[in-house]
């Protein structure tokens, strides 16, 4: 099953600019395990110490976010689109305040 | 090191959005390109948005997924990309936070200004490392355009090399 993955601008630089990378899978956990086979050094800006998907990293299959259908285990189809988009979250330092 | 070419406008406009969102951070996005040839980024539009967080507003800031799609496609339609983004730190310095940096992508610039009991202390400019273990400063180039009675003499200058040229091609 191929499925092309859009790559956002700031991480082309781990997949030598490519825009797009059309890799094998059926579920977005699938693609993106392919995807990181291909491309190394996307994983640590991908997935945190514990090999999950980092917190603030989001990814939509074609305009729908996997967050509100069955996660990584969301099927993909040949010809879907998978876009990975950061939330983008910071803030001064401490903890949380009420 | 790297350069954020930043337009005297923008830098107010990021400047105001922080006072104005003070004891809380605002935050926005740049849009731009890069330079080339070491030029660092020109951010040539800027997105304010709204803070998304529901707590924790004076310390946090967050935009969703959906927020930054929007952006990354107003970005496309101008031709540009989305270049960096903006936060600030109320009563705190401009330096990134675990935090930050925990949240952060290599390859983009992260604006923070600095508010200091309601005022802007300063302004500085990050770049995560491509290890992820810290952020390098980036220099913050203020462009102030020059004076409209500058802007039409360059412009008559480069009318009149313009047409000297042409003449010196002639046979």
């Amino acid at each position: 099953m191929s499925v092309t993955v859009q790559i956002p601008t700031p991480l082309r630089r781990f997949t030598g600019d490519s825009g797009e990378v059309v890799v094998e899978g059926d579920t977005v956990d699938a693609a993106l395990a392919d995807l990181m086979r291909r491309h190394p050094k996307l994983q640590p800006h991908l997935l945190g110490d514990d090999g999950k998907v980092r917190s603030f990293v989001n990814v939509f299959v074609n305009d729908d976010n996997i967050r509100y259908a069955e996660g990584g285990a969301t099927r993909v189809a040949s010809g879907d689109t998978v876009s990975i988009i950061p939330s983008i979250a910071g803030g001064a330092g401490g903890e949380d305040r009420a | 090191m790297d350069r954020l070419v930043l337009l005297h406008r923008h830098r107010l406009v990021v400047e105001r959005h922080a006072v104005t969102t003070y004891p809380e951070e605002c935050c926005g996005v740049l849009m731009g390109r890069p330079l080339g040839d070491g030029g660092g980024t020109l951010v040539e539009r800027l997105r304010p948005v709204d803070n998304e967080r529901q707590e924790s507003r004076g310390n946090r800031y967050l935009m969703h997924p959906e927020t930054v799609l929007a952006a990354e496609k107003e970005a496309r339609k101008l031709g540009l990309d989305v270049v960096g983004y903006y936060h600030s730190h109320p009563d705190h310095p401009s330096r990134p936070s675990e935090f930050d940096r925990e949240h952060a992508w290599p390859g983009i610039s992260y604006l923070i200004v600095s508010v200091q009991g309601g005022e802007v202390a300063d302004a500085r400019s990050w770049r995560l490392r491509d290890d992820r273990e810290s952020f390098e400063e980036e220099q913050i180039v203020d462009q102030v355009p020059a004076p409209a009675g500058h802007r039409a003499a360059a412009a008559r200058t480069q009318a009149r090399t313009v047409a000297k040229s042409k003449e010196e091609r002639q046979p």
